[in-house]
């Protein structure tokens, strides 16, 4: 059981996270906009989530918070 | 104590040690050559730290660094090398940081002479490099006032949060005369909260930094930075005259110049000629009201700038002057210098005009 | 429920300005985590440069100044004089470190300062558009060289990190880069590397990382990291040009 949570505001849609994801499971979410005006990424299945971090890791502007 | 015979450039390094400067970035260039000389002996003697850097341009960012890292910290060069120090020093002055740079002047332009001059009048005073800032201009005129002002000048760095010049030359530098190192009246220093010496976890980071990208700010940061200067020119003229009273010709002239003129007036008098001197010894802040007093004078009938230069600081005797009296020029450039002989026969040409 | 990863104490609150996908936002976030780890950052002093990074001193939660354009090494020299104590590092991108202030990086090395300098090599300027740098490679498209850099005219991009390697008192010197998770955990090991030889005292550090600029490289961020592994990697391999052990 993992969780990530995203400081939504910080995203600028960069798309990195989802291409690191070994569970495929960050998306970015394309039915909402941020506060800068980028779609922000997005976990819709976190029960698939391993909590490896690798998103938090790839993230250039610190979005991501992972639990384990 | 008594007086001892220093060698300019020596003492001008000694005094900087006794003002509690310990660290010093340098680059050879003749004529200052002492200076990093006797400070790459005396540092490590106690404790401190002389660098010589591998240009001037590091020599005066090696500067930034110690200087916003809370140090006494100095420099020295000489023209050419004071040039490439331009883009450091407007960096340090748009930064508020305390320093003393110190320069021999040599003649220009370009690789110029290695002979005294006063030709770096306009890089010390009127900016040098880019933007509005202003650096403080000391212009000692013996060792002994070299020595007294470079102690001083790190007091006035820091109190003002700006960098100061020691405006000396070729002459000043390498000549020896008497010198006593007195105590210096200190000033009360404001503590340097703004130094960047490491949190300690205890509060938020300090920014040494020029950069306002937002125009508003890089305006706001201009005006406050002219209140500071405002404050300086109210609070730290210097001048020193002589015979100015009952003159017909007022000389204005500043460091060595300032002598050679003095031998001029004294020979002058000697045929009944009054003559005077205005010494300014800050050449920024500039003491425009003592010419500006001597141009009210009856007695005076004319100013003459003299310069080791072809006419930098005579534009600023005509501000002071403002157009009450007529304000000539005389001098001599790229390492040649006026003589006495020469300053009184070019006054009685004036002299014989204005009568 | 614990925490796996979050933002370090060493960064402060303030987003990054970068572009989307830029890379410098993973590379501040190396450094402030080292400094953290290392328990440097109350006494650490940064020194920003003049490009892309030139807020870096809104980002590091340490005490920061801004230098002139290439001479962060001359200040963080500066710095380190006056603080011996204190981890001194600037952050340099490739216009900065390998072009105007290529005489600064170098004396700073030749001294064995003991400073960290991590150099951000992504072979271009970005800050002012997109200009070639001299790290920009042969044939890459940049404003200043449109018809792509002719090593004819315009010379061979500058491997700073084998250069910088053959001084004596550099004694860590290691390319590294960012485009997956593995390389920003091998980078994250380099600047630690980096900052531990420099608190040890025994000279020079830098650690160079190959980064990108998706903006003005015309690319997505997706697409610049493969870019980057196809077009920049070959160029400048990765690995350790010098390190501690060597020296005695």
């Amino acid at each position: 059981m993992a969780k990530v949570t995203f400081d939504e505001n910080r995203c600028k849609g960069c798309e990195l996270c989802t291409t690191v994801c070994p569970a495929k499971i960050v998306v970015m979410d394309k039915d909402r906009i941020n506060i800068k005006g980028y779609h922000p990424a997005t976990v819709k299945e976190m029960d698939k989530c391993t909590g490896c971090a690798s998103c938090a890791r790839m993230c250039p502007d610190v979005v991501i918070k992972v639990e384990k | 104590m008594a007086k001892e015979l220093w060698k300019g450039n020596e003492a001008v390094a000694e005094a900087a040690i006794k003002a509690g400067c310990r660290f010093f970035f340098g680059y050879p260039i003749t004529p200052q050559n002492e200076i990093p000389e006797y400070m790459a002996m005396k540092m490590p003697q106690i404790d401190g730290c002389f660098l010589q850097a591998e240009s001037e341009v590091a020599a005066i960012n090696m500067v930034y660094g110690a200087a916003g890292a809370g140090a006494r910290v100095m420099t020295s060069s000489s023209s050419p090398g004071i040039s490439l120090k331009q883009e450091g020093i407007t960096y340090i002055a748009g930064a508020e940081l305390p320093c003393v740079i110190v320069n021999m002047v040599r003649g220009g332009p370009g690789l110029g002479s290695i002979q005294p001059a006063q030709s770096d009048y306009f890089q010390a005073c009127k900016g040098g490099g880019h933007g509005d800032y202003r650096l403080i201009v000391l212009a000692p005129a013996s060792v002994q006032e070299a020595v007294d002002l470079v102690q001083e000048a790190f007091d006035i760095a820091d109190q003002y949060r700006n960098p100061v010049m020691i405006l000396g030359d070729g002459m000043m530098g390498q000549m020896m005369e008497p010198v006593e190192f007195k105590e210096v009246k200190k000033r009360s220093l404001p503590e340097k909260t703004w130094a960047t010496v490491g949190t300690k976890g205890k509060r938020k980071p300090n920014v040494v930094n020029s950069l306002y990208i937002d125009a508003a700010d890089c305006h706001n940061h201009n005006v406050d930075l002219f209140k500071k200067y405002a404050e300086i020119e109210k609070n730290e003229v210097r001048v020193d005259t002589y015979n100015v009273e009952n003159a017909e010709i007022v000389f204005v002239a500043y460091g060595t110049t300032a002598r050679i003129v003095k031998n001029a007036i004294n020979s002058l008098a000697k045929e009944g000629i009054k003559a005077g001197l205005i010494r300014p010894v800050t050449l920024w802040p500039y003491p425009y009201k003592a010419i500006e007093e001597a141009a009210e004078k009856a007695s005076v009938k004319a100013f003459m700038s003299v310069e080791m230069s072809m006419g930098q600081m005579v534009e600023d005797v005509k501000l002071g002057a403002n157009g009450k009296k007529p304000v000539y020029f005389y001098g001599k450039a790229g390492g040649a210098f006026p003589t006495p002989k020469g300053i009184a026969e070019e006054a009685k040409k004036i002299l014989g005009g204005a009568k | 429920m614990a925490v796996v990863f979050e933002k370090t104490r060493g960064l402060a609150e303030k987003p990054f300005h970068y572009c989307p996908g830029c890379t410098h936002g993973i590379i501040h976030r190396l450094v402030a985590e080292s400094l953290d780890e290392l328990n440097l950052i109350d006494d650490a002093i940064g020194v920003a440069p003049v490009g892309c990074a030139v807020f870096a001193y809104d980002y590091f939660n340490c005490d920061m100044q801004e230098a002139a354009h290439g001479r962060a090494p001359a200040t963080a020299t500066g710095i380190k004089r006056v603080h011996p104590k204190s981890a001194v590092f600037t952050y340099q991108g490739d216009g900065d470190l390998a072009s105007i202030g290529a005489a600064e990086i170098v004396h700073a090395a030749m001294r064995g300062e003991k400073i960290t300098t991590i150099f951000v090599n992504n072979a271009i300027y970005g800050m002012t558009g997109g200009q070639m740098a001299p790290t920009t490679l042969v044939g890459q498209k940049a404003t200043t060289a449109p018809y792509g850099r002719d090593e004819n005219h315009a010379g061979m991009p500058l491997r700073i990190s084998e250069m910088l390697a053959t001084i004596p008192k550099a004694v860590f010197v290691e390319r590294v880069s960012v485009h997956d998770v593995k390389h920003i955990i091998q980078a994250k090991k380099a600047i630690k590397k980096a900052f531990q030889t420099q608190m040890e005292g025994k000279g020079f550090s830098l650690v160079e990382v190959v980064s990108t600029c998706p903006t003005n490289w015309g690319k997505t961020p997706i697409e610049a990291l493969k870019w980057l592994q196809e077009n920049m990697i070959p160029y400048y391999p990765l690995g350790n040009f010098r390190n501690t052990e060597e020296v005695k």
